[in-house]
């Protein structure tokens, strides 16, 4: 929300000029709501002509091109009645869809804020018109009826006579009597301007803005995905407690007993001492082993040491199946999404390995400005599902706190391919652009 | 032999030093970091640099780093990299930067003192060495589809003891039989992998090994 009052609202200590300027400016605004609302009139028939012949095909061209046409021209009033009412009016669109022709039209079908659009047209032209008409002929009243003795006096006699019954206005003294219309004329557009050009704005803003369900599910979305984000941790927590209470410690605590053993044999014993020293050394080796997977788990080094765009090539050549690898990042996405990023993509490789029986598989990481987006794609059996218990749902919930998604297409026989997004912007302007099959 | 040493942690570098003195290896600058680490090579110019991965100033791979743009400076430099964690990127990376020369090992190899010292040696005659766990994914990754699929198990194993950088005579000591017995799988290997059989030079031979694996 922007702190700037709106134009229909009067500030406290508003002077009769600055009252007039401010009506003048919503007289103009007026004109622009009549004008403008012409396409509108143009782009509802359009819309509704290419709905009804949506089947057979024609209208589905038609409206890959009305349907983004009419989110711009939506875009403009959002801006235009924003600026009266002096907040923002929030853009309700769900994100565009991938995919071809077909998927985009059926993530438009799907997006309640594309029905509210056309709904808009409908109000727009039927109700929202007619209003600002009466704005503006209030305006158009006021300048009538100032102008109205020098109307009389240019046009020929008889053109602009009225007859009131009992007064007959038909010289040129008796025109001056029309100015106490131009008194109620300036009354009501002093009083209706702000009111009617508020309306208008307000009827964008009811259907523009997004919906107050739309807000109430993303307000609960977030709190699931929040409430899910805290269990996750929560667990990770207890197991890195666990690996190293039961792995690392425990080495550490027998390494100390072998020492001090050894210790005590080596006057006595030197063989044996010679023999728990040997023990010792494996049991470091050991320890060190539980200590670099509990801090795989936590933080992979190579991550830390190159990003995502080296850690996922390093994880490509983990595998033991050809990985083609493409990466082309502008810089590193935020800490915790490019963890986020780089489990998701383990556990997505970790499956081909164990189920897919893929003979190749790639990896496609890139940035549009807006969206991480990771394809990871094999050409193996296929069949892979969210709801089959396997790691993808978590997978799916890792990427949720971030507002990510997973898209999964896996048809029987295969092949698989599973695109993650995540919105998030790239911090230093770094390029590291890498290809190559690993 | 004259080595430099390149390590963060005072605690492991005085460990390292004293290790490399004790088996007459001198020790002719120990630094902390990266920066230092190219100094000190070109001060010295030593046999060999041993670098760990992770220093100062950002505590991520400039050790690494610093090994490979020092082997551009002054090519087939001998650098044992030592790591915490080993990663088949940075041994691609290494083993790329030049014909040789180079070993890349987990830290904890450190403790088993002979061998390391036997790899400190083989790097600096010009030889390679990769820590085994290296070595086992390069093998398991190969074995899907390749010829070294053809190998049998006493081969692959010897082909992973020799990619580790080991002579005939310790891969025979390692695997309890004879040089002669060892000789002759390695001259099978190298008949399956299309190798020239009569180049045994350890150097080349675990290039070719490695190289052919990544193809």
């Amino acid at each position: 929300m922007t702190p700037t009052p709106g134009l229909t609202s009067s500030p406290p200590d508003e002077s009769v000029l600055q009252g007039l300027r401010r009506r003048g400016a919503l007289t103009g605004i007026a004109l622009a709501y009549v004008l403008l609302t012409v396409p509108a009139v143009v782009l509802m028939a359009l819309l509704t002509a290419s709905l009804g012949v949506a089947v057979v095909g024609v209208g589905l061209v038609l409206l890959l091109v009305l349907v983004p046409v009419t989110q711009q021209y939506a875009n403009l009033f959002r801006g235009l009645s924003g600026r009266v009412l002096g907040r923002m009016i929030d853009k309700p669109y769900r994100p565009r869809r991938r995919g071809g022709p077909f998927a985009l039209l059926a993530g438009w079908a799907e997006d309640p804020a594309r029905w509210r659009d056309l709904l808009w047209l409908y109000v727009v032209v039927l109700f929202r018109w007619a209003l600002a008409w009466i704005a503006l002929l209030l305006a158009l009243a006021v300048i009538y009826y100032a102008v109205f003795p020098y109307l009389f006096a240019v046009t020929p006699k008889g053109t602009f006579d009225t007859d009131y019954g009992v007064i007959r206005v038909d010289t040129q003294a008796e025109s001056f009597l029309h100015w106490a219309w131009l008194l109620v004329a300036l009354a009501l557009w002093w009083w209706l301007e702000p009111l009617l050009v508020k309306w208008c704005a307000q009827i964008d803003a009811a259907l523009l803005s997004p919906s107050r369900g739309a807000l109430e599910r993303r307000v609960a979305e977030v709190s699931q995905s929040r409430a899910e984000t805290i269990d996750h941790s929560a667990a990770e927590l207890r197991r890195i407690e666990r690996d190293l209470h039961d792995g690392a410690q425990a080495r550490l605590v027998a390494l100390g007993m072998n020492l001090g053993l050894a210790e005590e044999l080596l006057a006595k014993d030197p063989d044996a001492a010679a023999q728990l020293l040997a023990e010792a050394r494996t049991v470091t080796t050991s320890a060190l082993g539980d200590l670099r997977s509990v801090v795989r788990g936590i933080h992979p080094p190579v991550l830390a040491d190159r990003g995502l765009a080296g850690a996922v090539q390093a994880l490509a050549l983990d595998m033991s199946l050809p990985v083609a690898v493409t990466i082309v990042l502008a810089g590193r996405p935020p800490a915790p999404v490019e963890s986020a990023a780089y489990f998701a993509t383990s556990e997505l490789l970790a499956n081909i390995g164990k189920h897919s029986g893929a003979r190749r598989a790639s990896i496609d990481v890139s940035h549009d400005g807006r969206v991480l987006r990771i394809v990871v794609a094999d050409d193996g059996s296929g069949g892979a599902s969210v709801d089959r218990g396997s790691g993808l749902a978590g997978v799916a919930r890792r990427l949720a706190a971030f507002d990510g998604t997973m898209d999964l297409v896996s048809p029987d026989g295969g092949p698989t391919v599973v695109t993650l997004e995540v919105p998030c912007v790239l911090s230093s302007p770094k390029i590291s652009p890498s290809s190559g099959t690993a | 032999m004259r080595a430099v040493i390149a390590e963060d942690l005072a605690l492991l570098r005085d460990g390292l030093t004293r290790l490399l003195q004790a088996y007459d290896i001198e020790v002719v600058a120990a630094v902390d970091d990266a920066a230092a680490l190219g100094e000190a090579l070109r001060t010295y110019e030593p046999d060999i640099a041993v670098v760990d991965v992770r220093m100062p100033p950002t505590f991520t791979d400039e050790g690494l780093r610093a090994a490979i743009t020092a082997r551009a400076e002054r090519p087939g430099l001998p650098v044992l990299v030592l790591s915490q964690y080993v990663e088949q990127l940075y041994a691609r990376e290494l083993l790329l930067s030049g014909d040789g020369a180079v070993g890349y090992l987990l830290k904890d190899r450190v403790a088993d003192v002979s061998t390391f010292v036997e790899a400190v040696r083989t790097v600096a005659a010009g030889g390679t060495v990769l820590d085994p766990e290296v070595v086992a994914t390069l093998i398991a990754r190969a074995s899907t589809d390749s010829p070294v699929s053809r190998l049998t198990g006493r081969e692959r194993e010897v082909l992973g003891l020799m990619a580790e950088g080991r002579s005939n005579a310790a891969i025979a000591r390692a695997l309890f039989v004879t040089e002669k017995a060892i000789s002759k799988h390695t001259s099978n290997i190298f008949m399956k992998l299309d190798l020239d059989p009569d180049d045994d030079s350890a150097n080349r031979r675990v290039m070719a090994v490695i190289a052919y694996l990544q193809s």
